[in-house]
């Protein structure tokens, strides 16, 4: 048993962040808030040469050969830059969709809560989507629009709900950095609030969210048990949502404004918590889930 | 990042669970927790019967993933808890291993692997808890020994030990963390008094232990002298990194037990407790990935548990108290009688955010040393 990454899993993650970095910096990150939610194709097509759709097929279907883990590590770099755009049903119609793993075609699904993100732009859509009414979505970067009396978790597979969680897990990470570097530097009475043992044990509870969330969010990658994955789930949506209403509070007053990149955070993670479907069911398969093994 | 056993580990595995499923049921029945003669004689029995088998020695000599695997096999059998010897192997002997010389672990180490001695721990005093650099003991050299003149307090198992690993201030002078001597103290010489305390569950978990002209040997010392807090540090990483192995486990059996309670009792069906038995289940599936985390992690780097276990400490401390508070809830008003089961775990759980370093300490060392934030 090595449950760490592998030199080549941890190379993969640094390739991925610098990528990521590269074409979705924070400069662009708010470039795309201000163009009000537009999807760029050209990054897109970058994401789709780099791999990041097709990391899963084989390498005869065009693809990387890899598996569920290097693909739980992939999606945390994609929420810890707050990477816009339906990932997760591209990559998971790669090899399905025509397009979609090289990143020329847009693919969304009908998500948890029968929520649909960037309907608009997408040139494929999975599953029913008539009748469909946009939404005013509180995310600046995720149009959303709402299918009237879909099933609240139909279509959502295993591995949507997991990937889901990576980018939850990735958006936790960034919180928790965000609070650790505002905490570091900003001063008040004459020392950086961090100094503080209130704003202190804040960031150690982000941390402590985002260990527990790794943790379990890693093992479902492995393992891919739907009980494993109910869990991942459950701990990654605490650890974003929490975690980035902890990161706003340490941000103070600051936190509270458009400019600060914490309402981002938290936005998505509402966002990506609704989409993984309804949390009562997963709390519910982990409930029975005892019965049956205590038989 | 890989969550298979080799075949070695299987082997392993397979053996001492046949092990286990032979001499558990030859096993003497458990002593009441307030019978201390009882409960040295049936751990230290216990030790011996690992010592025979060949097991003893796990928490020292195996790698991290044996160890993993011993605790929870050990556990899922219901076989005993390391009990009394808790001090002497997780602790004092780690220590004595890492730091004693080679007369001190030959005097000290066979004994706690044959089940023959118990050790206690002598770290907190009255006026020093978790501050455990401010303590006040002090030890006056006097030809080849120490006079310790104090007291300690929440000294487990100290009405049965033999030997107490006891932090002592041999230097006032020096800064509080320099000045400070690791000995191994015998409970039987003269001066040393025991007062056992009561916790709020009703038992005498530990004691209050007064020092008076305690004439220690010097060459009882452990490392050199004011070099005690460094190493109490290495005594207090094996004590977070490793210590609540088992525990987990037995949480995740005990909360199986919940549920299956709540079944035959109707609060099955209010919606509300399946929710919180199903995020309880999220979250010790989600630690004990995290101790398989820490145990590789670990192994990569050698074997001393890092920092991170503040972080698991924290929240499984949390997620225990959490565990038996839903008990109280499936209960209703059988919560509330001390001879129905989960009620004594229910109080005693309630030390787990305090002992050991509170999470309030806990969060001081996360933030200071894992996340760089500046000292208060």
């Amino acid at each position: 048993m090595r449950f760490q990454l592998t030199a080549d899993q941890r190379a993969l993650r640094d390739g991925v962040r610098d990528v990521v970095a590269r074409i979705f910096g924070r400069e662009a990150l708010w470039n795309a808030v201000d163009r009000g939610g537009g999807l760029d194709r050209g990054w897109w097509r970058e994401l789709g040469a780099a791999g990041f759709f097709s990391l899963r097929l084989s390498e005869a279907e065009g693809g990387v050969g890899l598996g569920v883990p290097e693909a739980v590590l992939v999606f945390e770099e994609a929420g810890r830059a707050l990477l816009p755009g339906p990932l997760v049903a591209t990559h998971l119609a790669a090899g399905v969709v025509p397009g979609a793993a090289t990143g020329e075609v847009v693919v969304t699904a009908v998500g948890g809560g029968g929520l649909v993100e960037w309907l608009e732009e997408a040139d494929v859509v999975v599953g029913e989507v008539r009748g469909a009414v946009a939404l005013r979505s509180v995310d600046p970067l995720t149009p959303l629009h709402r299918v009237p009396g879909a099933d609240p978790s139909a279509g959502l597979d295993d591995l949507f709900v997991l990937l889901t969680a990576a980018e939850q897990l990735g958006t936790a990470v960034r919180a928790c950095e965000a609070a650790v570097q505002h905490a570091r530097t900003r001063e008040q009475f004459g020392r950086p609030v961090g100094a503080f043992q209130a704003v202190k044990h804040l960031c150690a509870e982000l941390l402590v969210r985002v260990e527990v969330a790794r943790a379990a969010v890693y093992a479902a990658a492995v393992t891919v048990d739907p009980v494993d994955i109910a869990a991942a789930r459950l701990l990654a949506d605490e650890a974003a949502v929490r975690g980035a209403r902890d990161c706003l509070q340490v941000h103070g007053g600051m936190g509270f404004t458009w400019e600060a990149d914490v309402h981002l955070c938290l936005k998505r993670a509402w966002v990506r918590a609704e989409r993984g479907g309804s949390i009562t069911e997963s709390e519910d398969l982990l409930a029975r889930e005892l019965l049956i093994e205590a038989g | 990042m890989d969550l298979s056993y080799t075949p070695a580990e299987e082997e392993f595995r397979a053996r001492l669970r046949e092990w286990l499923a032979k001499v558990l049921p030859s096993l003497p029945p458990k002593p009441s927790p307030d019978d201390w003669p009882g409960r040295r004689a049936y751990d230290l029995g216990w030790q011996r019967m690992l010592y025979d088998a060949g097991y003893a020695d796990v928490h020292w000599d195996a790698s991290p993933t044996t160890r993993l695997i011993f605790l929870e096999e050990t556990e899922k059998a219901g076989a005993p808890y390391v009990g009394a010897n808790f001090v002497g192997l997780l602790h004092a002997g780690p220590t004595i291993a890492a730091e004693g010389s080679a007369g001190q672990r030959a005097r000290w180490l066979p004994p706690i692997l044959r089940g023959e001695e118990i050790w206690c721990q002598g770290f907190s005093e009255p006026e020093a808890g978790s501050d455990l650099a401010s303590l006040r003991t002090r030890a006056r050299r006097d030809g080849d020994a120490y006079v310790v003149t104090g007291s300690k307090i929440w000294t487990s198992h100290a009405e049965v030990a033999d030997w107490c690993e006891l932090l002592v201030r041999t230097d006032a002078q020096a800064p509080k963390h320099r000045g400070i001597s690791w000995l191994a103290m015998p409970m039987d010489a003269p001066g040393v008094t025991v007062r056992p305390l009561r916790t709020l569950a009703g038992s005498t978990e530990f004691a209050e232990v007064f020092l008076d002209e305690v004439r220690v040997p010097v060459a009882n010392r452990v490392g050199e002298e004011n070099d005690g807090w460094r190493v109490t540090m290495v005594t207090l990483s094996f004590e977070r990194g490793t210590a609540f192995v088992g525990e987990v486990v037995a949480c995740r059996r005990v909360l199986g037990e919940i549920a299956r309670e709540a079944r035959a009792n109707g609060r099955w069906d209010d919606s509300g407790v399946r929710r919180r038995l199903g995020r309880l289940n999220a979250e010790f599936r989600a630690l004990w990935r995290l101790t398989q985390w820490n145990v590789s992690e670990g192994e990569a780097s050698g074997g001393v548990p890092g920092v991170g276990g503040s972080v698991f400490k924290l929240r499984y401390s949390r997620a225990r108290q959490e565990l038996y508070d839903v008990a109280a809830e499936v209960l209703g008003a059988d919560a509330l009688d001390l001879e129905r089961g989960w009620v004594l775990d229910r109080l005693s759980s309630l030390s787990y955010t305090i002992a050991a370093g509170t999470s309030e300490i806990q969060r001081n060392i996360v933030g200071e040393r894992i996340l760089g934030l500046p000292k208060g």
